[in-house]
């Protein structure tokens, strides 16, 4: 493992020898070795105060145990995470925490993912050894979404840490000192005016912050987690959706450097309700000769639709949506293209201003509070309405409207009805999108696979988190079987092989594809490099 | 007002002027030979008042007993501002050397913290002080004002040219904010907590800067070592253990008080002739030999020197020579529950082991002193102890479970009589 290089240094932990990154901590060198080291109050988006006396680790010619947070490398030093002295530590510490832990664990939301919980399976002792009553403390409302259990609460302050330093507003501090040591709030004043303080309940290792929304709403080994795009605006955070019986259950941030760092806002947080549409259009219907919608099958459907496009009467208005994937969105495109062309419009919500978080400024809530504008301007849609996502449309008699995912809610139920031809791919049937000729029931970005383009230009991926009604379909997938018919080429099997064909379409996307994408994504017009042998 | 007790064997050298309300003043400080070693210090190079603070082999009167001389020299010309604190939040129960000395001779740690603010570059002295320490506070206050107005301290120190401004900071009310960093923390508005270390106050102290921090006592000799050189200083004490040191004297003694001495003095002599033994005509049971976090000694184990070595070798520490002395009637049990909840109720509360362990081992203590303790419980506090000794980034944990376990390894009888294991202690009440 010898290496000249002047950024790493060589170290050996439990027998491993490694280079390593030169200025890492020991915990960040043995995860690289796939090695993990137990912590609480190290959070590798925080400061490290070295507190909570995990992880500690013997360090071959140290007189005490290393904290090994913020003990750095150094070249040809011995690191020991499961020696006797580091093992034996560790139980004692873990006795510590239980002390005055409630080992309330069936009625803790954290139970499950807790790792007070994982670490005391692992490594504590098998009884407590206290007799004497435990503190007791009460429940405690911090406001916004935010609860505090302080019976469950190790101390660890990286809430108290992540307010200071990430959401910029030192709303929480430590009160009292020693056992008496509480996180409280300032008085009456809460974190309900910090954007960002959902994150605390998610880097809280143990159940003392909990959210009011979650709170006892799964138990979280009941729940599937999906890595996703937040779709609420247009900065592109990525997320992990966390469901259970079909329902997004609740919605916490993945790790993306260049996006969201480990955090999200409490906006994208709570807004995801919506994913969970009860009312949908079940079945492709067809609007009958008696004026009704009948259901009828997909081939019928699209039989109809195409056909009726081919002799497409009246100029074209096509309607996108910001809330689905460039797959969607670049093939409806191409679909007005071979039709002649026509008038690309999206509509989206937007909010009054921009809130950057202070502690990481490239994440921000954005202006725009949807997923994909900045690809549907790529594929030439062009935005119309108001700050509320609402109105613009032009009148649509005697002409020909097909309308993806925009469920036309603000619109009068008469919306459309004198259309020549209007065909609607959405998932509810609202007034509006019942005046159309053939409604053809989609996927929810939710149920599908596909890709966003956030404000910063970067294409990323998002997988199907959620089932689909048994009749819906991706829109790409309903739309690559309309250009099949308009004489475009055989359908691409996949949302991937969508993606591709985008790329042949867009130079902006030429060269990238899924597997270039990769969980991270990758900005418009800097197709990423592979090393040799995996490239697509 | 006469200093309550002397004894002729003394050599008083910091304590010369205790009692001796003049040498308050400024006036008749410099009466007494005050200042002059200011002037003499200000004459050399910085280096050289290093050079001589560093040939005294004179050691840290905090408690540690690390050398001054080389914790001035750590400090680098780097041209950042570098800062000289004074810990004067003297908490240690046991302590009251440093009270002594801001109350009597103001203007000695005022010199001796000029003096070290000149040795290292610095331009800002802060005299950290106990807020407890009304008095002092008040007396050290008008000290500074008076140098302030004689041109001592200031933008022109004694017309050197050199700048060194001197603030009076009072502490809230916090045991742990005497540990270094802690007091820096708390200097700064912060909550006082010890911080991780490295990085080390000469590199990172107070304001991020570096900073030399040094306790009153030690600030106090350093006058006198510039005035009549490193050897002179030397001349006193052991080879190891430079110089004269204030041993505290409490408890259950006949004269109680403070006492100069060179280190090395017999503990025994100290107790039973200087001290005049134990009161009421009882005897000797245990002596705590350097502050309440240091472990404790049996009475057949006192017959030692007072310096540095000779009571590790004995298996405690000099710490601040502040030596509690304990008589036959002591009930051990009670005496380290007492300090037990000391610890716990000023543990700042950052590391687990200190937070949980220190009210642990007070509610096992408050358990056996009610009679409801087991032998287990003795064998648990043992290995709580050692879970709480090095595991923090400071020491007050280790602090906390010093006298536990070297009680239990002394006294044992003692807390087997509470748990009905073993006959009742006589005379204990």
């Amino acid at each position: 493992m010898a290496n000249e290089s002047n950024d790493t240094v060589n170290v050996t932990i439990n027998g491993i020898a490694a280079a390593v990154p030169k200025g890492a901590c020991i915990i960040e060198a043995a995860e690289q070795l796939g090695i993990g080291i137990a912590h609480y109050c190290y959070h590798p988006g925080l400061s490290a105060p070295a507190m909570c006396r995990m992880c500690l680790v013997e360090v071959e010619g140290a007189p005490k145990l290393a904290p090994a947070c913020v003990t750095t490398v150094a070249e040809g030093q011995v690191i020991h995470t499961e020696s006797e002295r580091a093992r034996a530590a560790r139980t004692g510490t873990l006795e510590f925490y239980l002390l005055n832990h409630p080992l309330d664990c069936p009625i803790c939301d954290k139970s499950g993912e807790c790792k007070l919980q994982d670490y005391t399976h692992a490594e504590g002792r098998e009884h407590g050894r206290s007799v004497e009553p435990k503190r007791v403390l009460g429940l405690d409302d911090f406001g916004g979404d935010i609860l505090y259990h302080g019976n469950r609460c190790i101390l660890c302050t990286r809430c108290v840490r992540y307010m200071r330093e990430i959401a910029g507003d030192d709303l929480l501090c430590v009160v009292q000192r020693g056992h008496r040591s509480v996180i409280d709030t300032f008085f009456e004043e809460g974190v309900e005016h910090s954007l960002w303080a959902g994150n605390i309940v998610d880097i809280c290792p143990v159940g003392a912050l909990l959210s009011k929304d979650f709170l006892h709403k799964a138990r979280v080994w009941d729940l599937d987690h999906t890595p996703s795009i937040c779709p609420n605006c247009a900065q592109g955070c990525n997320i992990k959706l966390d469901t259970r019986d079909n329902l997004v259950m609740r919605v916490r941030p993945r790790l993306n450097p260049a996006v969201n760092s480990y955090w999200i806002c409490d906006y994208g947080r709570h807004h995801y309700e919506w994913i969970n549409q009860p009312e949908r259009v079940q079945t492709p219907l067809l609007r009958r000769e008696d004026g009704t919608l009948g259901a009828v099958s997909w081939e019928q459907a699209l039989t109809a639709v195409l056909a009726r496009l081919q002799h497409r009467p009246g100029p074209l208005l096509v309607i996108g949506s910001p809330m689905l994937g460039n797959e969607d969105n670049g093939l409806l495109a191409r679909v007005a293209e071979l039709l002649g062309g026509g008038e690309l419009l999206y509509r989206s919500a937007q909010a009054d201003h921009e809130v950057v978080c202070p502690g990481f400024p490239a994440l921000a809530r954005r202006h725009d509070l949807s997923a994909n504008a900045r690809g549907l301007e790529l594929f030439g849609f062009r935005r119309t309405g108001d700050a509320a996502g609402e109105g613009g449309l032009p009148a649509v008699g005697g002409a020909t409207v097909i309308v993806l995912g925009d469920a036309l809610e603000d619109l009068p139920a008469a919306f459309g009805h004198d259309a020549a031809l209007m065909v609607v791919l959405g998932q509810r049937l609202t007034p509006a999108a019942a005046n159309a000729h053939v409604v053809l029931p989609v996927c929810t970005f939710a149920e599908q696979e596909g890709t966003f383009t956030n404000v910063h230009g970067r294409v990323q991926r998002f997988w199907p988190a959620l089932q689909p009604p048994p009749l819906a379909r991706p829109a790409w997938q309903v739309l690559g079987v309309v250009l099949a018919g308009l004489g475009d080429g055989a359908p691409a099997p996949t949302a991937g092989g969508a993606f591709m064909r985008l790329g042949e379409l867009h130079p902006e996307l030429a060269g990238l594809s899924y597997e270039q994408l990769g969980p991270l994504g990758a900005l418009l017009n800097e197709p990423v490099q592979l090393p040799a042998g995996k490239g697509a | 007002m006469a200093y309550p007790y002397r004894d002729e064997r003394e050599t008083r050298i910091l304590s010369a002027h205790f009692g001796d309300p003049a040498a308050r003043t400024l006036a008749g400080w410099r009466q007494r030979g005050g200042y002059q070693a200011l002037q003499q210090a200000l004459g050399m190079s910085p280096e050289q008042v290093v050079d001589i603070v560093k040939n005294s082999a004179l050691r840290g009167r905090g408690g540690a007993g690390f050398p001054a001389g080389l914790k001035w020299s750590f400090l680098r010309n780097d041209g950042r501002p570098h800062y000289v604190l004074v810990n004067s939040d003297e908490s240690e129960p046991g302590a009251f050397k440093d009270r002594e000395l801001c109350r009597w001779t103001p203007h000695q740690v005022l010199e001796g913290a000029l003096i070290n603010a000149y040795a290292i570059r610095a331009q800002h002295v802060y005299i950290y002080m106990r807020g407890e320490f009304f008095e002092p506070a008040q007396i050290v206050a008008r000290a500074i004002d008076e140098a302030y107005a004689a041109g001592i301290a200031g933008p022109d120190v004694l017309g050197s040219g050199v700048g060194i401004d001197v603030t009076l900071h009072l502490g809230a009310g916090a045991y742990i904010c005497g540990e270094e960093t802690a007091l820096m923390n708390s200097l700064e508005g912060r909550r006082g907590q010890p911080r991780v270390k490295p990085p080390f106050p000469a590199v990172f102290g107070a304001f991020g800067q570096p900073t030399n921090i040094n306790n009153v006592e030690t600030l106090c000799a350093v006058p006198h070592i510039i005035r009549n050189g490193a050897e002179w200083w030397r001349s006193f004490g052991t080879e190891k253990s430079t110089g004269t040191k204030l041993f505290n004297m409490s408890g259950h003694l006949v004269r109680r008080g403070n006492y100069e001495f060179p280190l090395g003095f017999n503990m025994k002599e100290l107790i039973y002739d200087v001290c005049g033994g134990i009161r009421d005509g009882r005897s000797l049971k245990a002596v705590i030999p350097g502050g309440s976090s240091v472990p404790m000694l049996a009475a057949h184990e006192i017959d030692i020197a007072c310096d540095y070595e000779s009571v590790a070798k004995a298996g405690s520490m000099l710490g601040t020579a502040s030596m509690i002395v304990m008589d036959d009637r002591t009930n051990i049990v009670k005496q380290v529950r007492r300090m037990v909840e000391f610890y716990a109720h000023e543990s700042c509360g950052q590391c687990t082991p200190c937070r949980e362990g220190t009210e642990w081992l007070a509610r096992i203590m408050r358990r056996i002193e009610a009679g409801q303790g087991t032998e287990e419980d003795l064998d648990m506090l043992v290995d709580l102890g050692k879970n709480m000794t090095g595991t923090t980034i400071c020491v007050l944990s280790d602090s906390a479970a010093a006298p536990v376990i070297s009680s239990l390894a002394k006294f044992k009888d003692e807390y087997l009589a509470l748990i009905g294991r073993a006959a009742p202690v006589a005379a204990a009440v």
